[in-house]
């Protein structure tokens, strides 16, 4: 990525990503938290844009921006009662979260600029050699995850669906 | 000026870091959940940084992967929260604790 | 030895406009049945395979004026594109898929006819129309799809649609439980289907590319020609059978062993599981008699003519891998003969009519494996096809009296229904006829040329060759001649033995499986007890159609014994002549041949006096004395074949029972070892954590202040372990983590 203008929107992009994962981490105010989460992963999928990572641009839009926020943005609505959402994310051990956040920074960047510069490689589409990939020397992988994918959708099912603790309360299951 | 794997490292810290930090710090599990999207972002972009930086599409199947894995668990963990908030009538990390013993 | 291809004949409209007619009823039937009663479900279900039928027949003159061995073929688009993988969504028609397309949606179409008078009276008519269209969409896919991929798809639609309608009347739970059964059944055989599918595959993948030079093939202006080179490996049943065109990779196939088999035989034998599953052969036929469960016209259409031959049509499709191991080939014939005895067997004491069918057409889907076992393809499907037209008339029989009867199914209930019922009882008995193989019915034609084919193979690895089987085939084409005029005799002779009370009849007492009046079909409220009445013409003309075709459907293929054209033969010849040269004859005469013509007559009418002469009327008290007889050993015989050998109950101990034994082991492994394992690592954990705490205790005394308040925290912490809050965990992992690259980078530096 070279040239003024990429590195410009790079910084930019940084920015947001970085402004969104503070806001995550630092809003006491849960539905801000969520909208600040996805504006990071937007910040993301620019990234990747600019990185030329076509498919994981639009996967990054499909699944974190479309699924996942979405999703999160659901589970704060369902727990918390509209009438508390500013108050339901209460910090809590600061200091311990700022021990982690420095003992995790310090190296990590420490080795970031070690880093050397790096030669891009040419831009190429990347979703053909991904599908390739996918279906070739990936294809246990591949077929692994469907599987796990699977029991997370059941799972999920599962789970969602809930249990009643009292027997009297579940006809469907009696009677055989 | 040139964006190189430097910067792309020091974007991956800082959101692993603020990941991180928002995992320990928060009480609701929403939000906890949301420090572990912002891990998971962190990972996938040094896969994908490497993989454009080194040779090869490998690290960007692997984000792929990454990315239904991510999924799955998303899936699951909020059904887990929806379901321990029905139980509990709250989300508070801190007071589910009741497997302790 | 190339075959023209006729690309782009729109094939596609024969599958798709059933599946038209399954959305329309599907999606919003049930609005339309309230709304503008019951013509607006069937008209479409029934109009749109009839249209189906038109195209398959067009498609049939195209090839009947072509060249012998064109080949329609309609390429919709690519389905995979993943180098060597190909596979399109494309449809094929040569003359096999022809014969078959014709009998799905004719057979199809008359049996949409009969169900718009046998399931009028169920509230969910349109339900019933939209699974059957989806059924003969599924059904021809199979059958027309021109790659295993594309037929296993339609392989898969058809058991679908089979479980759907089993279960049709899914309140009641024998029902539900029978379509369960047929599906998990049928899961087993597509298993070895599948397997055997991946196999091929990578077995011809394995053999170095060669490319094939395109000098050979022809083409003509309006037929394109396959001229690009041969892909290494394919799923594509022509370019299958190009591939093994090629001696060396032939000879690769055959002589490469796995698990001390042929590859061929090992692939030809995990097909044939497949085969097995759907067309119920031993040992997976048990779904078959269950699926009974179902309406009488799904019993017809999908568990008699048509959805279970599709085991038969996958090994003919599959010639020129078959006809490569004779192994694999005497497997499937032996399989089919003991079959056809074994159903044959138990059909000879049942008492619900629809079970001694059911019978019936395990046994004689034995005969058809019989036939392409010993390689006499075209045969096996001849007596696909006459079977489709008796079997299916049959069948509708039995409906038309189950629905007269009031939802009666037992025999023992009926009788005398010939006066009440006259177009129901010709009908039935001309097909009885057929199939007990009277001379000039059709099942005649087709079952002698089994058996003479079975007797003359020269093919078998078996010490006698075909003799065996050909004795096997002839006792149970006996036993077929028998209990089917005894399941005439039984219903339509003597007087009706079914008026008044249900509960006082001639059953009670003995072990009999009482069927319970249907819930769900006619209101019966004031017809119950009242006489059997003919059933509308909507069925009785499809009775009246099926019937004739009983009668004379098998003169396509006269016998060359009689130096008269065998039209069915000459018509499949071009679909098979790759395998014939590897088909021998084990040269016995025409001597022979008339012989046996005379013992398989002989048999049909000694089969046909001995039921006439136990059932007629029911006036030989003979039966009721053998079941009841004072020998043991008589008793016992008969129970045991009543009871069909138990081989469900034999099933139920093993591969039930087994399952779930299994899945309780392991619960009781998870219960009392991995259960306790984590108790113990938690103590564990607990001890480790009340150490740390202890020497946080000692060593704080001595230690610097501002060392030893670090040192306490971590004590609290390493206490605090087993906190159960996940934020303390996250922290240790995370600060663990750290600390371990941390040192890695250290030590690598």
């Amino acid at each position: 990525m070279t040239g003024t203008v990429p590195t410009l929107a790079f910084w930019g992009l940084a920015l947001l990503t970085i402004a969104g994962a503070a806001g995550v981490a630092l809003s006491g105010h849960m539905v801000r938290s969520a909208f600040s989460l996805f504006a990071a992963l937007f910040g993301m999928a620019g990234i990747y844009a600019l990185l030329q990572a076509d498919l994981m641009a639009v996967v990054q839009l499909l699944v974190y921006v479309g699924g996942i926020s979405v999703l999160v943005l659901f589970a704060v609505m369902l727990t918390s009662g509209i009438g508390r959402v500013g108050t339901d994310n209460p910090s809590h051990r600061p200091i311990g979260g700022l021990l982690v956040l420095l003992a995790v920074l310090i190296p990590a960047l420490g080795l970031a600029f070690r880093m050397p510069l790096g030669i891009e490689s040419p831009a190429d589409p990347t979703v053909a050699p991904i599908g390739d990939a996918l279906l070739g020397r990936f294809v246990l992988p591949f077929e692994v995850v469907s599987v796990l994918l699977l029991a997370a959708l059941v799972g999920a099912v599962n789970l969602a669906r809930g249990w009643r603790r009292d027997p009297e309360e579940r006809p469907s299951e009696e009677g055989r | 000026m040139s964006v190189g794997l430097p910067h792309l490292m020091f974007l991956s810290a800082v959101l692993l870091a603020l990941g991180l930090y928002t995992m320990v710090t928060r009480r609701n599990a929403v939000a906890i959940l949301m420090g572990v999207e912002l891990v998971l972002n962190a990972g996938l972009l040094n896969l994908v940084a490497f993989s454009r930086f080194g040779r090869g599409i490998d690290g960007q199947v692997f984000g792929v992967f990454g990315v239904v894995l991510a999924a799955a668990e998303a899936v699951v963990a909020l059904a887990i929260v929806l379901q321990v908030f029905r139980a509990m009538r709250s989300v508070d990390a801190s007071r589910a604790d009741r497997m302790k013993e | 030895m190339h075959h023209p291809i006729l690309k782009d004949f729109p094939l596609f409209w024969i599958p798709l406009l059933p599946l038209l007619g399954a959305f329309w009823n599907g999606t919003q039937g049930w609005w339309t049945q309230r709304r503008f009663g019951r013509a607006a479900v069937h008209l479409p279900a029934v109009i749109l395979p009839a249209a189906s039928t038109v195209v398959a027949i067009w498609g049939f003159l195209v090839l009947w004026f072509g060249d012998p061995g064109t080949v329609l073929h309609d390429s919709l688009w690519a389905w995979l594109d993943i180098p060597p993988l190909r596979a399109e969504v494309a449809f094929q028609m040569d003359r096999l898929s022809a014969v078959m397309a014709l009998v799905v949606t004719f057979v199809g179409t008359l049996i949409h006819v009969y169900s718009t008078g046998y399931m009028k009276d169920d509230p969910a008519y349109w339900r019933f129309f939209a699974y059957l269209n989806l059924f003969l969409f599924a059904m021809l896919v199979l059958v027309l799809g021109d790659n295993l991929l594309l037929m296993f798809v339609g392989w898969e639609g058809v058991g679908l649609c089979s479980y759907l309608l089993i279960s049709f009347w899914w309140r009641d739970r024998e029902k539900a439980k029978a379509g369960m059964k047929a599906f998990v059944v049928n899961r087993i055989g597509d298993f070895g289907f599948t397997l055997g599918v991946f196999l091929l595959f990578f077995g011809l993948m394995t053999t170095p590319a060669r490319p094939v030079p395109p000098a050979d093939r022809p083409g003509s202006p309006d037929v394109a020609g396959h001229l690009e080179p041969l892909p290494p490996t394919s799923v594509t049943f022509r370019e299958i059978e190009q591939l093994l065109q090629d001696p060396s990779r032939r000879d690769l196939l055959v002589q490469r062993k796995v698990l001390g088999l042929s590859l061929v035989t090992l692939v030809c034998l995990l097909l044939f599981v497949g085969a097995t599953g759907k067309s119920a052969q031993i040992p997976l036929y048990v779904w078959l008699p269950d699926a009974m469960a179902g309406p009488t016209p799904v019993s017809a259409l999908i568990h008699a003519a048509t959805m279970v031959t599709a085991g038969v049509y996958l090994v003919a499709r599959m010639h020129f891998l078959f006809s490569l191991s004779p192994g694999a080939m005497t497997v499937v014939a032996s399989i089919g003969a003991l079959t056809a005895l074994f159903a044959a067997s138990i059909g000879l004491f049942q008492h619900d009519i629809k079970k001694v069918l059911a019978y019936s057409t395990v046994s004689q889907l034995g005969f058809m494996f019989l036939a392409v076992g010993v390689g006499a393809w075209w045969v096996g499907i001849f007596h696909l096809m006459t079977h489709a037209f008796f079997k299916a008339c049959l069948f509708l029989g039995s409906g038309s009296v189950i629905l007269g009867c009031h939802h009666e199914q037992d025999m023992r209930r009926m009788g005398g229904l010939r006066r009440l019922m006259p177009i129901t009882a010709t009908t039935y008995l001309l097909a009885t006829a057929a199939i007990a193989g009277f001379p000039f019915f059709s099942g005649f034609f087709s079952k002698d040329e089994i058996l003479w084919k079975a007797f003359d193979s020269g093919n078998l690895l078996l010490p006698g060759g075909g003799v065996l089987l050909w004795g096997m085939a002839a006792v149970a084409a006996f036993g077929t001649s028998y209990y089917m005029f005894r399941s005439y005799y039984l219903t339509f002779s003597g007087s009706y033995r079914g008026a008044g009370d249900h509960g006082a009849d001639v059953a009670s007492g003995h072990d009999a499986d009482h069927h319970a009046p249907d819930p769900h079909g006619t209101p019966a409220e004031g017809h119950h007890g009242s006489l059997p009445h003919e059933s509308p013409v909507s069925m009785t003309a499809v009775l009246a159609v099926l019937a004739a075709l009983a009668v004379i459907g098998g003169l396509v293929g006269l016998p060359h014994l009689w130096h008269l054209p065998n039209f069915f033969e000459a018509w499949l010849e071009p679909v098979f002549e790759s395998s014939a040269p590897r088909i021998v004859s084990a040269g016995h005469g025409h001597g022979w041949e008339w012989a046996l013509m005379a013992i398989s007559v002989a048999l049909a009418f000694g089969g046909f006096g001995l039921a006439r002469w136990l059932y007629r009327d029911a006036r030989n008290p003979l039966p009721e004395r053998l079941a009841r007889s004072p020998n043991r050993w008589v008793r016992g015989l008969h129970r045991v074949v009543y009871h069909k050998y138990y081989v469900d109950e034999a099933y139920d101990l093993t591969a039930v029972r087994g399952a779930l034994w299994t899945s309780r082991a392991f619960a009781w492994w998870d219960v009392q070892v991995v259960d306790r394992l984590v108790i113990w690592v938690g103590a564990i954990g607990r001890l480790l954590g009340w150490i740390g705490g202890a020497m946080d205790r000692a060593f704080v005394d001595g230690a610097v202040e501002a060392v030893g308040e670090m040192i306490s925290g971590a004590g609290n912490r390493v206490r605090r372990w087993h906190s159960g809050r996940i934020q303390a965990y996250v922290q240790g992992i995370a600060l663990g983590a750290v600390a371990l690259v941390v040192v890695a980078y250290l030590l690598a530096w």
